[in-house]
């Protein structure tokens, strides 16, 4: 587990603030903050308004839309599929844009550092 | 005695079925003790380092582990809670539905795999990342241990009081020679030494699987009643609200939000303009309290990568969105199909109509009698094994923020021994697991409901703004994670002391007391601000920064390098 093997001539914390510094980085800052951000900003205010609705327009929540079925229901539901939708966007969002560069980098910082550990060796790894 | 003679004679009429259910009840309540208890042992064989011990050796697949998070989430409160607040008041009951299912999206946009890339086995972990260990890890170890004994707390009294009515036990009647104060008494001792069973030995591996094993039983108990209500009903979901409605005596307002939150009092500005603030305030801290719960919040360390974290996420959506559709079928179900009156006369805040609605549908579907009471039992024992599942998640939390944070890192400034270390988080489960039992016998008595409220509403005000600035803001430092933390923790808990669910009410905790000046039940809208508020204050009056530190987290947290 030690570092003495070839390894470039920067300590850890060097080569982190290296890569935090580079370009690749930067854009992968971008597309995940570009993203979540707007994104949580937008599903609060939309549920936000959901609840305000809920406690002041009672009148308009309580409109019957088909039979029984009232305004608050179909607003709550479209809660829960606005819910799935985002969630979908995100998982669609983060394979696309976002595991490659994120990939890459740790790729490069690994095998810089070597400390290359895939998923069945981390067991062993952490003990 | 007379008084036994006429409750024994009140009850003949119903005995046969509900000894029958009494007995399947227990029955079936054993075999997943049994089942779970075999499982803990067996997960206790796997149980060899520390990261087994903590994070199931971090080997579980995305959708294993959305399964566990779906288990260790949908709490009591959840299944039985929402049902009975549906079944009484109707629509408001969906309100929480959603709050809980929304919050969800905060978990998986900007916690989740960032967490799970830079922290190991605690929420700590991450906040500790850039700073100094001692303070920031003993604000979260005091942040988590509080947060989950006041969930812990809700569920113990919750599975106590149930216990009695779900077996039947009513005052002036007696189950195995116990009346019903000793059977709650008895149940809560039975939960808490499980749950402690469930964390000491089988550690998270074991917990795990339970939560995996309750998740299934409560999504095919919640779906089988789910299809025969709404068969009961040729799929018409407007027949059913319309039944429901007319069965109620509200009439549509019982589709409507309103009769339980929001409330709007007649001729009293003032009431109506609190409680409607009241229920903005609960919904904000429900949708801002789940990515800061720590029991959930370690769950995304069971898993290898951050894509199985994100995974976990998605499934747990899928999930638990599908049971709060459930509840809703539920709960309109028990007012139509059981009633108003059939529900309040057995519990009074509606906790059994998940239940009884089963036993109704049992009637009506299996055939008389007999299949009422099977069905009865079955939910019953779902019940418990919810209730079970969440107990040992939380216990697992506080004693791993106990051990790891606060014995490790603190006490022993990181250089304890691994076998140490999960020597230490073993008798912190047992230490906080007696607590929590002891706690709950002294308030079983009491109206402790709101604490699962005022667990959400810690969460969003404390650990919610510190874990976001950690991840997400460079000049965050020591200072202003401690500000954060205790602000958010001190005002929660401080203004729901001083409110009308503490005292200064008939339903409050203390009802024959008089302290409250606070006019909100929900603390949310305050203090989730003042925590946000101290944790920028706190960081801005002071120096510290570490900017390597700092590039080190983002790179880490974001790409996954030298993850645990």
């Amino acid at each position: 587990m030690s570092t003495d093997t070839p390894a470039p001539a920067s300590t850890p914390a060097e080569r982190y603030v290296a890569a935090q510094r580079s370009d690749e980085f930067a854009g992968l800052r971008k597309a995940l903050r570009g993203f979540v951000f707007p994104m949580t900003v937008a599903f609060f205010l939309w549920y936000a308004l959901y609840v305000i609705l809920s406690a002041y327009a009672r009148g308009f929540m309580g409109t019957k839309l088909v039979g029984n079925i009232n305004v608050a229901l179909v607003f709550g539901l479209l809660q829960f599929v606005s819910t799935f939708l985002i969630a979908w966007l995100y998982s669609r969002h983060a394979e696309r844009k976002l595991d490659p560069i994120a990939d890459k980098i740790r790729e490069e910082l690994s095998g810089a550092t070597d400390e290359q550990k895939t998923d069945e060796q981390k067991e062993e790894a952490t003990s | 005695m007379s008084r036994d003679v006429l409750a024994g004679f009140t009850l003949a009429a119903e005995a046969g079925s509900s000894n029958t259910a009494r007995t399947l009840t227990i029955t079936l309540f054993l075999v997943f003790v049994a089942v779970t208890l075999a499982i803990t042992i067996w997960a206790s064989r796997q149980t060899k380092t520390a990261t087994d011990y903590y994070a199931g050796g971090r080997s579980f697949s995305g959708f294993q582990n959305g399964m566990a998070i779906g288990g260790d989430y949908m709490s009591a409160a959840s299944f039985l809670g929402i049902a009975g607040i549906i079944a009484l008041y109707g629509y408001d009951g969906f309100l929480y539905s959603i709050g809980f299912l929304v919050a969800w999206l905060v978990a998986l946009l900007l916690v989740a795999e960032l967490l799970r890339n830079s922290g190991r086995y605690t929420m700590a972990d991450v906040l500790a990342f850039r700073m100094r260990q001692k303070p920031v890890r003993t604000a979260a170890a005091v942040s988590t241990i509080t947060v989950s004994i006041f969930y812990l707390l809700a569920q113990m009294v919750g599975a106590g009081a149930l216990v009695a009515l779900l077996l039947g036990i009513r005052p002036g009647t007696t189950f195995l020679g116990m009346d019903a104060d000793a059977a709650k008494i008895a149940t809560i001792i039975m939960v808490g030494a499980l749950m402690i069973i469930y964390v000491t030995v089988g550690g998270m591996k074991g917990t795990t699987y339970v939560q995996i094993v309750k998740a299934f039983l409560l999504m095919s108990g919640a779906l089988v009643m789910t299809i025969l209500v709404l068969a009961h009903y040729k799929f018409n979901l407007s027949t059913l609200l319309g039944d429901a409605a007319n069965a109620s005596g509200k009439g549509s307002a019982f589709l409507e939000p309103g009769l339980r939150y929001g409330v709007e009092v007649a001729g009293d500005a003032t009431k109506t303009f609190y409680n409607k603030v009241d229920l903005l305030s609960l919904g904000i801290a429900l949708v801002l309290g789940t990515a800061g719960l720590p029991h959930i919040l370690i769950r995304f360390y069971t898993v290898p990568t951050a894509k199985a974290a994100r995974k976990s996420v998605l499934w747990a959506i899928g999930i638990i969105g599908t049971f709060y559709l459930f509840t809703l079928a539920l709960g309109f179900g028990a007012a139509a199909l059981v009633g108003r009156e059939a529900i309040t006369a057995q519990d009074a805040a509606g906790n059994t109509a998940a239940p009884q609605l089963a036993e109704a549908l049992g009637v009506d579907f299996l055939g008389g009698d007999v299949g009422g009471a099977a069905m009865l039992a079955v939910i019953a024992a779902v019940a418990f094994a919810t209730i079970l599942a969440v107990v040992a998640g939380l216990t697992l939390a506080s004693s791993s923020s106990l051990a790891h944070d606060f014995y490790a890192n603190v006490i022993k400034g990181g250089q304890a021994s691994e076998r140490q270390e999960v020597n230490v988080a073993r008798i912190s489960a047992l230490v906080i697991g007696a607590i929590s039992i002891v706690l709950s016998i002294f308030a079983q008595n009491l109206n402790v409901a709101f604490l699962v409220a005022l667990a959400f509403a810690v969460a969003a005000s404390g650990n919610l703004p510190a874990i976001l600035y950690s991840l997400f803001w460079k000049r965050f430092n020591t200072s202003g994670a401690v500000w954060a933390i205790y602000g958010g923790l001190i005002s929660a808990v401080g203004l729901v002391f001083f409110s009308p669910v503490v005292s200064g009410a008939p339903t409050a905790m203390f009802p024959d007391n008089d302290w409250q000046w606070f006019p909100l039940s929900n603390p949310g809208i305050i203090s989730i601000p003042i925590g946000f508020l101290c944790g920028w204050i706190g960081t801005i009056i002071s120096k510290e920064t570490d900017e390597e530190k700092y590039a080190e987290l983002e790179v880490r947290s974001l790409t996954g390098a030298g993850a645990h």
